[in-house]
């Protein structure tokens, strides 16, 4: 056997500046995360040119030379693989086929409904906060510009893991229906609970019973909004984001009046509200999972939301 | 000095076992191969990092099964389960926090070990693909970190694992579709504690075994790297050749047939 074939190639030690620019186009791109889009932009760009050029770089004596006049080709060569026959299958070869793909078939057979199972009923419709009906209470029990914690389950059989916090205002009667603020406390961030800024009366708490579902109210004034405990995002009173990492407003729950109760109905996400109580002017979009932007340039990155 | 007979017969009891099972299996030559293999000189306590990892992921091993044996991975259970192990159950707070502060070490002992690798220049041809692998094994163990820490289902755990799979589910395009998987649906509950809990002590672990296994087989291929600092190959000379080491087993001749 002829071993010289098998030596390994020898890797030519040559000092290149291409991979320390593309370094540094990827530490552009990192600053420029925290500081400014245009840094990223420069960065990538950065990235781009040196890593093309270190690609063309490294790939310089693989690249097929340019061929001078292609002959034709040897009398011999075509005699050889015509003898081997290119196309023709052989006994052995057609079994190993046999053998390979019948294993793949059988394989796929057996992966397939396990994959599926672990990975389908995640997004099963009608199981997140988007179908549900929580009875919060007859309307009398709240008191016009007045925000309550007010703490509900939204699936008993669940346990305390359904356990929810929405801020709740009554902002009087609009066009002879009553209007509600309902925010919800989940940050636009990342998820964590956001808080009221401001006193809490825990001594006026109190509850309601609708079946197995017990809700509470605690009286607060969010004098100076909501804030965030995990990494300081601040909103406003109407879920407006105010100061930190969040990328839209808080999200609201939608309601609805039946039976002189108010129901919340499922929540949905907000890009910005303009306005107070009930003459804010809300921008509704389908509810997006938090740190997901609605708006903007960026909601092309999330084209599709999961339904809930 | 010719052997006594004494120790001729020692050495015959103590062989004759491990000849059984080598004429039969070839485990012994495994072992042999395995264990005392050529290694460049100059090596030193850094070399080391690598079983010390090993030795990391083995306590984790050992010390999650025993735990399985206690943990209720149920929202109504989980940390009363925890409770239960660490305040009542003989040792169980030993157990426990080996296996809690041991993730850490674990944690700690693979950079400390790729940063080992990577002064050293080991990751360099023909290494390549072991670095692939200890880079896979690398996010395989963090996310044994992420998954575990949802298990005790306290505040800091729950909120945590919340703001994780949140982070998750801001990826472009398909992260919110992440997001759902871990979760096990929209929101956080049952399903998503019995998912964590099954990746954690199931997917994991096997991947993480049968990767290892992979990382150990080439480090046995290729044989370990000469450190910067050792012989260089113009300078070697016959004596730094490490001479074999002398074999357990003494194979003992046997006639043909019965």
């Amino acid at each position: 056997v002829d071993q010289s074939e098998h030596v390994p190639e020898q890797h030519a030690q040559v000092l290149s500046l291409w991979p320390i620019g593309v370094a540094v186009g990827v530490a552009c791109a990192l600053v420029g995360l925290l500081v400014s889009w245009w840094i990223v932009g420069i960065g990538v760009v950065i990235i781009v040119l040196f890593g093309t050029a270190w690609i063309y770089d490294v790939t310089r004596d693989r690249r097929p030379q340019p061929m001078a006049a292609a002959g034709p080709p040897a009398a011999g060569e075509q005699v050889e693989r015509a003898a081997v026959g290119e196309h023709e299958t052989s006994r052995k070869g057609f079994l190993s086929a046999m053998t390979l793909g019948l294993g793949a078939a059988i394989g796929a057979i057996v992966t397939i409904p396990p994959l599926v199972f672990a990975g389908l009923p995640p997004f099963k419709k009608g199981e997140g906060f988007v179908d549900v009906d929580v009875d919060l209470g007859p309307l009398t029990d709240f008191e016009e510009g007045q925000w309550l914690i007010t703490q509900f389950n939204m699936f008993p059989p669940q346990g305390d893991v359904a356990e929810r916090i929405a801020y709740v205002r009554y902002n009087g009667d609009l066009e002879g229906e009553p209007s509600f603020t309902i925010i919800s406390n989940r940050c636009a961030h990342l998820g964590c609970p956001v808080q009221a800024n401001g006193p809490t009366t825990p001594e006026q708490r109190r509850t309601y019973l609708a079946g197995r579902r017990k809700v509470t109210y605690t009286p607060v004034l969010p004098a100076g909004g909501f804030g965030c405990p995990c990494h300081g995002g601040q909103y406003d009173t109407e879920g407006n984001r105010t100061a930190g990492p969040p990328v839209r407003a808080l999200d609201r729950w939608a309601y609805r009046i039946a039976d002189g109760r108010l129901r919340l109905v499922g929540a949905y996400s907000v890009n910005e509200v303009d306005g107070t109580g009930k003459d804010a002017n809300i921008g509704k979009y389908r509810l997006a999972q938090p740190g997901v932007h609605i708006d903007g340039v960026e909601q092309i990155l999330y084209p599709f939301i999961p339904p809930s | 000095m010719p052997k006594s007979e004494r120790r001729r017969q020692v050495e015959s009891v103590v062989t004759y076992p491990l000849d059984w099972i080598e004429e039969r299996t070839g485990w012994v030559g495994a072992v042999k191969y395995f264990l005392f293999r050529k290694v460049p000189g100059r090596t030193n306590w850094f070399h080391t990092l690598g079983s010390a990892t090993l030795t990391a992921f083995l306590v984790q091993a050992i010390t999650g099964v025993i735990l399985a044996m206690y943990y209720q991975p149920h929202p109504d259970q989980a940390y009363e389960s925890i409770q239960f192990i660490t305040n009542d159950l003989t040792w169980g707070w030993l157990v426990r926090g080996m296996h809690r502060f041991g993730a850490s070490v674990f944690i700690i002992l693979m950079f400390f070990h790729m940063a080992r690798v990577f002064l050293f220049g080991a990751y360099k041809y023909p290494r390549e693909v072991n670095w692939m692998v200890g880079a896979a094994l690398l996010i395989l163990g963090m996310f044994e970190g992420f998954t575990g820490y949802l298990l005790p289902w306290d505040q800091t755990s729950y909120w945590a694992s919340v703001v994780g799979i949140n982070i998750t589910g801001t990826g472009p395009f398909v992260g919110p579709f992440l997001a759902n998987i871990l979760k096990a649906g929209a929101e956080i509950d049952a399903n998503t504690l019995s998912r964590f809990y099954s990746i954690h002590m199931l997917v994991l672990p096997a991947a993480i075994a049968g990767l290892i296994i992979l990382h150990l087989w080439l480090v046995i291929r290729l044989g370990v790297s000469n450190p910067p600092w050792g012989p260089q190959p113009e300078e070697m000379d016959e004596d730094d050749e490490a001479p074999a080491r002398e074999g357990l087993v003494q194979p003992v001749p046997r006639s043909n047939g019965k």
